[in-house]
This record gives structure tokens, sequence and C-alpha cells, in this order.
């Protein structure tokens, strides 16, 4: 093609859109959503608990969970489904496989990324090691560094995944090892500070990447009344910008709905955990449209 | 600012083409969806939160279900095969200062964790200490499982050797004295007054001697400072012998064909 006809097909192109009602508008505002679906503190919990269970009768189950998310990615294929740390630890099926089923079923159930969680090293860093040939999802950690450890390039400190077009940061972080994990389980990981490692992923996430949604995957703790200084969501939260999304997990808090905080530039976070045991599933769904004005009009946050 | 460019160049090129006829539909629709494409910003503009609960409302996934089948029949089997038989029933709140199950624990974990610290180190075990609380659940009168131990033991607690001076384990006294409480001991003997001060406190019938050297066996939970047990620290040195309680159960259970521990006088109170 010269340049002339090209020239003459692409004013063509121009003149239909506009004379032929097919514009520019009906083009860039077509709604988009993308569904997150997650959970955290599964621990092992592959069977639901039985009818005579004191707190949680007939409550989760790996089997009716993969039911469920079936279900909302028919409804929507636009799905993510992440999981927040603590996989491991809870019942037999870690104490005699390891964890291996966990990862598996894991893997059948589609999920794209997982962090870790401080059980995740019950088994040491061998023991994880060992089990990632049965996880075909990510694991993604910004505060630990595993560069003197077999865990070295398994673990990245985010992961970018695009659905419809729609560019989605995920960086995950873990919880202080020390103290709480046996050093001769994590060996010679490094925990970095999560708040620093937050404001350099968003950072990253937003202006490098240019992300359109930003999530963190969190293994910090919702939040602790009685320990003020400790870092936990709502403290990241505060404490950082451009993360849409915290998804939690460790202190196994059951939450009537997400919570909604006010980060470091008086913007609304997300900050979702569903307790623990596969008990609950969180559903977050984002909708996008493609409005050129983008900061004159708030989100809308229904929870 | 892309998109502004890209529509008042197409603007221009209207003004001048405006009669022309197009030809190629294919091109233009392409040309569609790249300018779309090209301007397209997402704005987030809604975000709808909640949490389900998975209920038995949901069918079973018979994939997954087919996946999980081979490996709860292996556990199942492994963890309902008979280790052992109880006698009784035995709950941790049978008791005032030692119950007959906090008594098989801490006699358990001497009887499975002594040879091996000893063939380790040359030194024998001198006492236990584990705590109440740890005792998760009862032992039923009947057959005992592999099931029971994961019952009463759910947690990953090992064992841990800890080499402490005497007065050191004078606190670790004054703490069982004051909490009246019956965390499984062995080989220490505790005895109190009516009025619950302590009358003597022996480790295999000797006093405690503040500058001797003991050799404490507990788990790792405790000697972090569960259940406030702040006396094990500092010590003079730390043994981990890799060893969960639950497998000491485990063990102890196999070896022993019949469970009928007993409150005996290891810790008490005197009545008048």
């Amino acid at each position: 093609m010269n340049r002339r006809s090209f020239i003459k097909q692409t004013a063509a192109a121009s003149s239909l859109i506009t004379i032929g009602g097919l514009g520019l508008s009906s083009f860039t505002t077509s709604m988009k959503k993308i569904t997150v679906l997650h959970t955290n503190d599964v621990h092992s919990h592959i069977d639901p608990f039985g009818p005579d269970d004191g707190r949680n009768p007939n409550k989760g189950g790996v089997a009716r969970r993969a039911t469920l998310i079936e279900n909302i990615r028919k409804d929507n294929p636009n799905t993510l489904l992440l999981d927040a740390g603590d996989i491991f630890q809870g019942t037999p099926y870690f104490n005699y496989y390891g964890g291996e089923l966990e990862f598996k079923l894991m893997s059948l159930m589609k999920y794209d990324v997982a962090t870790i969680g401080n059980h995740d090293f019950d088994n040491g860093l061998d023991g994880l090691y060992a089990q990632l040939p049965h996880a075909k999802f990510d694991f993604v950690s910004a505060n630990y560094d595993f560069s003197n450890t077999v865990m070295d390039s398994h673990v990245k400190p985010y992961k970018i995944i695009i659905k419809d077009g729609i560019k989605i940061g995920i960086f995950g972080l873990g919880i202080q090892l020390k103290g709480l994990v046996d050093q001769s389980l994590y060996k010679e990981t490094v925990y970095l500070d999560p708040v620093e490692r937050a404001q350099d992923m968003s950072r990253i996430l937003k202006e490098n990447e240019k992300c359109d949604l930003i999530i963190c995957l969190s293994h910090l703790g919702f939040k602790y009344d009685i320990i003020p200084d400790k870092v936990s969501d709502v403290k990241l939260a505060e404490q950082t910008k451009n993360i849409d999304l915290i998804i939690g997990g460790h202190t196994h808090t059951f939450m009537d709905k997400p919570t909604v905080v006010k980060n470091a530039v008086n913007e609304n976070v997300l900050i979702n955990q569903v307790g623990c045991y596969g008990i609950n599933i969180g559903k977050i769904d984002f909708y996008f449209d493609s409005k050129k004005n983008k900061s004159a009009e708030g989100v809308a946050i229904s929870v | 600012m892309l998109c502004t460019n890209v529509v008042k160049l197409i603007a221009s090129l209207m003004s001048c083409l405006q009669n022309y006829l197009m030809k190629n539909f294919s091109l233009i629709i392409i040309i569609c969806v790249l300018f779309a494409t090209s301007c397209e910003s997402h704005h987030l503009h809604k975000i709808e939160g909640k949490q389900i609960t998975i209920t038995d409302s949901l069918s079973t996934n018979q994939d997954i279900e087919k996946v999980i089948a081979p490996y709860r029949k292996r556990i199942n089997e492994s963890l309902d095969s008979v280790i052992s038989y109880s006698k009784r029933t035995y709950s941790k709140t049978d008791g005032l200062f030692n119950t007959a199950i906090g008594n098989m624990m801490a006699d358990a974990v001497f009887e499975e964790a002594n040879p091996i610290f000893k063939s380790r180190t040359g030194h024998p075990i001198d006492m236990v200490l584990l705590n109440h609380g740890g005792i998760r659940a009862i032992i039923s009168e009947g057959p005992i499982t592999a099931r029971t131990a994961y019952n009463v033991m759910p947690f990953e607690n090992s064992v841990v050797v800890i080499e402490m001076k005497g007065h050191k384990v004078l606190e670790l006294v004054d703490y069982l004295v004051t909490e009246r409480r019956a965390h499984p001991i062995k080989n220490l003997q505790i005895i109190l007054n009516t009025d619950g001060s302590l009358i003597s406190a022996t480790i295999n019938n000797n006093p405690i001697d503040k500058t001797e050297t003991y050799y404490v066996a507990t788990n790792d939970y405790l000697y972090n400072g569960g259940d406030r047990m702040t006396f094990f620290k500092p010590n003079d040195s730390l043994y981990v012998l890799h060893y969960k309680i639950r497998n000491v159960l485990i063990d102890y259970f196999t070896k022993h064909d019949t469970i009928a521990p007993v409150i005996d006088n290891r810790f008490i109170e005197i009545e008048y």
C-alpha cells in the first residue's frame, strides 16, 4: 500500500466512524469487568468440616470451592484467582504429603498467583521447594529475599496479568519470620521492610508498568490493636498509594465485608480477608470504562 | 495526548477528503480497532466486594473429588489403624494439680526422647515440663489410633531439651506454684502446703541445687515463651531433637498395647 492510498483510506475510515455514528465514544466507553476471587489461610483444609463440627459445620471443602469458582468463571471469564498464603499446615493432608495435594488442587482450580505465609515454611525451604513442581501458579513476594536459598528465582516480587486488555499488577508481602518461624526452616531468607517494598512495587507497577489495577497479596495480618507499631494491612494501606486492593491473611480475620481505608494521598484502598480454612471466598468486581477524564470522578465502592 | 493528536490529524484529513468513497471495509474495521485501543485509558469507576461462604448447597466438583480420594483413603487407613487401647476415658479436666492424661504425655516425652537425647549428648533428661493447654482433646476409652494423637496434639510442636542452672529451674517451680494448674511434669515433684505455699520441689527425689546443671525437656512453643513460660531463657544450651510431640505419642502408643495412666503425687497440695 502506498502512502497516498493509506491516507485516503484512513480518512475514509474516520469519515465512516463520524458519519456512520460509530463514534469514538462507542468504542471507548465499553465497560470491562475484572473479577478477583481470593482465599487465605486455607491451612490444608481440603475436606469440608463435618456436620458435628462445633464452629463451622458443613462449611468449606475444596471440591465445593471448585464448583463455585467454575460458576463465577462462567459468568465472567475475566476472573483472577489468588491466595494470600498459609496454604500449608493444619490437617493430616499436610503431615502426610507435605503440601503436594494442596498445590495440585490449587493448580486444578487454576489459581493464578499466591504469596507465602509463615506456615508455608513449616517443612523448611526445602519442603516448600520440593512441592513447587505441583504448583502451576506463580508465587510472589516483594519483601522476602530468597537469593541465598533454594527458592531463589522461584518467587518473583510481582506478576502482571492482562485480562480483557486490563493490565493487573500483583505483588506479595510476607510477615517477619524471626520469632515466628524457626530459623532452621527459613534459613537465609531475608525479610525486607514491607512498607518500603510496597512503596517501590506500587511505583513500579503504576509508573513503569502502567498497570490499570494494583493488588497486594499480603500475609502481614489485618491489624494489631495491642501492638500498634506492628506493620499490618491497615498500616500498609495508610502509608502507600496506588494500591487498589490488599488481600490479607495471617490473622484469620473474618470480616462481614471488605474494609475501606484511606491511603497516603487520601484515596480509598480496599482490604479484604476471608477468615481461614477455605470457609469463605472473597469476590471483588472491578468495573472499568474508558472515559478520558480520569481524575474527574472517584471510584464508587459498594461492599 | 496521543489521542488528541490523532483526532486532530484525522479531522484535517477529513476536511480534504470528505467525499471519498471507501472501498475496503476490512481495513476500516482494523483501523477503528487500532484507533480505539490506542486511545483507551481504562478508568476504574466502580468496585463491588463481597464474601461468599462455601456451604453444602454447592455441589461437589467430581474432578477435584477424584483427585482427593486416594490421598484421603491412605490417610484414613493409616490414621484409623488401631495402635493401642485406652482403659478409660482421660480428660485434662480430671485432676487438680496433675491429670492422668497429662502424666501420660510427660511420661511419653521422657520415655521416647530420653534415649535419643542420651545417645546424642551423653546426658539423661532430668525432667519434663509441658503445658496443660497443649492437651487438645480427650482420649476415649477403647481403641487408640494415630488420629487420637492428631486430636490430642494437632500442633507441630517438637521436643527441645534445655540445659539450665538450678536457679532457673527454681523459677520454673515458682511459675508452677503460682499457676496452680496441672501442667504435665515428669521426674519433678512439687508438694504444696494447705495454703498453696511450696513445701518441697525435687528432681528425681533430690532437692534442686541452684548451681547444678539440669537438662529439662519441653516443647519449642513453651521454650519460646508460650504460656508465659519465660524462665527457659537465658540458658546454657538448647538441644533441638526434631521430634514432634505428636510423633512421640504415636511411638508411645505403638509400644504400649494398653494405656492406663493415673493421677499420682507428682504435683499435689497437702490436705488436712
